[in-house]
């Protein structure tokens, strides 16, 4: 498919993103924050489809939104939001806290900058035609078919770990 | 019926002993009389006795080659299975002690004598005592002493002997506090007991040593042991163990310095007097040193301070008499005296002379004691010489029986005491080392004195002019025929028991003796087998200078002339307010001598600890008390001293253990710990956001060191 | 500026990184601070799948993996808050301070 205004829904979506973000943790109503954080994941998976990975934006729909964004509105429910409500947003560290990570951002900008050479281009090149699912799929299931194991082990003892957690009574 | 009575002798000891037991259990009870015919019969009967047992002895004496006769009764200590076992210096022995009696012509003289005065005492207490109270508790006190007594002379060893010496103690401490309720009585008493003790203990360190050394106390045994030629004269040990039987003999017999009991045990009842202070039992002394002749002469140091001794004590006390004003006084000095002259015979080796001045001297000193209690009875109790006078036409039988003692005593030929203290200066003259002719001039100044003093006493008692009250003179009479009758027998033997020792040079051939020879043959025996200097021969052997012997003898006869006359001449007419030759022209002297040369002022200083300087204890016991101050404060403090010594280096240790050890070291080290880790654990707040903040850090931190890279 | 590099993408997803962290770090609301993390994980996602324009499929790969590992760490994450809201009936994480000193 051919790329149309590739710049304008660039600076769009990483807006989103970046200000729901900002939003998503300076909301003081945690349901508030949850929708701030899937309008930044929805952002995201747009991001990704610019990025030709239209596969990672349709799981990160799926999975990212559909399914732990509604896991987090559930717990929300479930813990008392009056009360949540009442009481200070930050704690005591954030002033430091906040300093500490724009020197890590700071860092990052450095790293960037002192680094740039070693990026291949800087200009994206077109992408070739194909079907991006079947090559995903194709390494996922070829090259990294072990880690694929490894993670639904993972998935199945988080299962039971959630419900262990969830029980009144072991 | 072969030699019964000597298979009896035990029985002359217990005679009296069962008539004191009598006394004890039921003499309250029975009259006077019976107790007269209890006691002293039972004295007379142990008299007969013992002449039996004499007469006997001499028979077996001759059939057993003059060997002593020996019964043992009972075995007291000791056993036969040898667990008492000792090493001596001729092999082990085992010490074995038995009841044993022994017979020889030693203890023959002394058991004649005792039984003899003693039988005649107790006759003359009958009267004496008749009209005291108490009168059993004396007889049997009496009877008492005459077992104990005879137990001592028929004794066959030191330990037998020494019970019988213990006893005649206790009975002298008995009999001289017989008037217990006169405080002065019960003091002299407990006075002779306790210089006698002193004595004794001498007495019992010269046993053991002897035990020890020689392995036995029986005198045959020693004597046969002695004989044996394993010791040499001048032995040190059995020097030492005469040295110390002689402080028992000190002791008992009143010689310096342990005489100062006699004079105050005048205190007693006369006849006690005579019989214990005069006769018997101050002569133990010289019985039981006579008894070891074997020892001592091996051991001629120690032979040498007895004759000193006894010649220094014969001197001092006739000096001490001279300015006495107490009748008895007199005749208890002239008794120290006397005893002097018999240790000094001892000392020089003449046995045989000894004895016999122990014989005669018995029977005129009882006499003299007999007579002053018959003067006492007649002056109604009055016993000071300077009330007295002119009693010879109204007391005739007492003053002329005590005549013939006074004559005796001073030594005139041809009574009892003129042979015996003749023999004695003779013998100390002739023995060797020159200072013995030292001895023979103290001996003669000592005879001139007796002379005086026994002449004063005569002359103010008898002869010069009465100075009594008229009340007394009222009530002077003479005593009862139990009284006289004792005193005309005892002047019979004053007048002639002399002639039983009459020396060779005067044409006898002294058979005293000679009778005494065997007792004495163990000593020759131990000269024999020292193969030492015969020298020091047997006073029974030929005397080789007779003129010598002549002309002593005339010098002591002019000595009792001489006193005679100087006696005569100060006191002959003596008078109411009569003055003292003495206190006239050297009244220092007289003070000294009549003050008994202050001795008892002196031992009350050094021993009894009564006097003090201030807080001070005087003498032996405030040695005593100083060694107990020195000991509580300085020893005792040392003690102490040490003791907080410690305990303050102890809290010193304590202090370093507590700031120290566990101060610096132990918490110092905690508090370090503790301090220096309360930053770290601040960090740990359990908020963990901090963690994570920490964590940021930490990845800038690795960000930029990268970077800086 | 007009030319999309992939330096853009880098600085988008280093923001959202930031954002992240100062969320973990400073919200007091645990659900909140479980939200920023999964913020962080975006960022990196977009990391990788920026970088696999450049290098291939591994990056896509990669960030699948990422997505399940993020669920299931939500999973068990929003467990344990449930288990710990029942004991303690408080959602803030700086009251949670008993492992102390």
């Amino acid at each position: 498919m051919t790329p149309v205004a590739t710049p304008f829904f660039f600076y769009l979506l990483s807006a989103m993103a970046v200000l729901s973000g900002l939003l998503v943790i300076t909301r003081k109503n945690p349901v508030h924050s949850a929708i701030f954080l899937i309008v930044t994941l929805l952002s995201l998976a747009g991001l990704y489809l610019m990025l030709y990975a239209p596969f990672v934006a349709g799981v990160q729909i799926i999975l990212y939104v559909g399914g732990i964004m509604v896991l987090f509105l559930f717990v929300i429910m479930l813990v008392n939001i009056e009360r949540a409500e009442k009481e200070h947003r930050f704690n005591k560290q954030w002033h430091v806290a906040t300093l500490a990570a724009l020197l890590l951002g700071a860092l990052f900008v450095t790293v960037y900058y002192r680094g740039t050479d070693l990026l291949a281009q800087r200009i994206l090149p077109a992408m070739p035609e194909s079907s991006n699912t079947q090559s995903v799929g194709t390494m996922l299931y070829g090259t990294y078919m072990l880690p694929f194991e490894i993670a639904s082990v993972l998935l199945l003892v988080a299962i039971v770990g959630a419900v262990v957690m969830a029980k009144k009574r072991i | 019926m072969h030699f019964w009575f000597l298979e009896h002798i035990w029985l002359i000891p217990l005679l009296p002993a069962l008539g004191a037991a009598a006394m004890f259990f039921f003499g309250r009870k029975v009259s006077k009389r019976a107790v007269s015919v209890i006691c002293v019969g039972l004295v007379v009967v142990a008299f007969l006795m013992a002449v039996a047992c004499v007469w006997q002895y001499t028979d077996f004496a001759a059939a057993n080659n003059q060997a002593p006769f020996q019964k043992s009764v009972y075995t007291w200590l000791g056993s036969g299975s040898g667990q008492g076992d000792y090493g001596t210096k001729t092999g082990t022995a085992a010490f074995n002690v038995e009841a044993g009696f022994l017979l020889d012509p030693l203890s023959a003289v002394w058991l004649l004598f005792v039984t003899g005065v003693g039988m005649l005492i107790h006759i003359y207490s009958i009267g004496y005592m008749g009209h005291e109270g108490g009168y059993y508790r004396f007889f049997g006190y009496m009877n008492l002493f005459m077992f104990a007594m005879l137990t001592l002379v028929l004794a066959n060893n030191y330990a037998l002997m020494f019970v019988g010496w213990e006893g005649v103690g206790l009975c002298s401490y008995l009999l001289i506090g017989f008037y217990f309720k006169k405080h002065s009585a019960s003091t002299a008493a407990n006075k002779a007991f306790i210089v006698n003790r002193i004595g004794d203990a001498g007495f019992l360190l010269g046993l053991f040593t002897l035990a020890w050394y020689l392995g036995s106390v029986k005198f045959t045994d020693i004597a046969h042991t002695l004989a044996s030629g394993n010791f040499h004269v001048g032995d040190p040990i059995l020097t030492a163990a005469c040295i110390a039987l002689f402080v028992g003999a000190c002791g008992k017999s009143a010689q310096l310095p342990l005489y100062v009991w006699l004079p105050d045990a005048m205190e007693g009842p006369t006849p006690v007097s005579a019989l214990i202070h005069a006769a018997t039992m101050v002569t133990a002394g010289v019985y039981m040193v006579a008894r070891s002749s074997a020892i001592f002469t091996l051991a001629p140091e120690a032979m040498k301070l007895v004759a000193i001794i006894g010649a220094l004590t014969a001197i001092f006390a006739a000096s001490i008499a001279l300015v006495q004003n107490d009748i008895k006084r007199v005749l208890a000095y002239s008794t120290v005296s006397q005893l002097g002259y018999m240790f000094l015979a001892l000392g020089v080796g003449a046995w045989g002379a000894g004895v016999f001045h122990v014989f005669t001297h018995a029977f005129f000193k009882a006499l003299l004691f007999l007579g002053a209690g018959s003067v006492i009875h007649a002056m109604s109790g009055e016993q000071d010489m300077r009330y007295m006078g002119n009693l010879w036409s109204k007391v005739p039988t007492t003053a002329k029986t005590m005549l013939i003692a006074t004559l005796a005593i001073a030594g005139v030929p041809p009574l009892a005491g003129f042979f015996s203290k003749d023999e004695i200066l003779w013998q100390a003259w002739r023995s060797d080392a020159g200072t013995l002719k030292l001895l023979w001039a103290v001996s003669f100044a000592a005879a001139v004195m007796t002379a005086f003093y026994m002449f004063r006493l005569m002359y103010l008692t008898f002869w010069s002019k009465p100075r009594m009250t008229e009340e007394v003179k009222h009530h002077i009479h003479e005593s009862p025929k139990s009284m006289t009758v004792p005193l005309v027998v005892l002047a019979f033997f004053s007048l002639f028991a002399g002639f039983l020792g009459v020396p060779h040079s005067l044409g006898g051939d002294n058979r005293f003796e000679k009778f005494l020879e065997p007792s004495f043959a163990a000593s020759e025996q131990v000269m024999a087998g020292e193969a030492a200097a015969a020298e020091a021969a047997a006073p029974a052997q030929e005397e080789h200078t007779n003129s010598t012997e002549y002309l002593l003898m005339f010098a002591s006869v002019c000595a009792a002339g001489f006193g005679w006359w100087l006696a005569k001449r100060n006191y002959g007419k003596a008078d109411e307010g009569y003055v003292e030759p003495l206190s006239a022209s050297v009244p220092p002297v007289y003070n000294v001598l009549f003050n008994k040369y202050y001795v008892d002022e002196g031992y009350d200083y050094l021993f009894t600890g009564r006097r003090t300087l201030g807080p001070v204890r005087l003498g032996v016991m405030g040695l005593g008390e100083a060694s107990s101050v020195f000991d509580a404060n300085v020893i005792d403090g040392g003690v102490n001293g040490a003791g907080w010594l410690t305990r303050a280096i102890a809290s010193l240790s304590v202090l370093w253990d507590k700031w120290i050890i566990d101060g610096l070291c132990v918490n110092g080290l905690a508090l370090v710990t503790r301090v220096a880790s309360y930053p770290v654990r601040l960090l740990q707040d359990g908020q963990v956001q901090w963690y994570a903040l920490a964590m940021v850090g930490g990845l800038v931190g690795f960000v930029l060191y990268y970077l800086w890279k | 500026m007009l030319q999309i590099g992939i330096a853009h993408y880098l600085v988008v997803a280093a923001c959202l990184f930031i954002l992240g962290t100062i969320g973990v770090l400073t919200r007091r609301n645990v659900v909140v601070i479980l939200m920023s993390i999964e913020l962080i994980l975006n960022a990196v996602n977009l990391n990788l799948v920026a970088f696999s324009r450049l290098y291939g499929l591994h990056g896509q790969v990669f960030s699948i993996f990422v997505i399940t590992d993020a669920a299931a760490e939500a999973a068990v994450g929003l467990g344990i808050i449930i288990a710990f809201f029942r004991n303690k009936e408080t959602v803030n994480v700086d009251e949670v301070d008993l492992l102390k000193w």
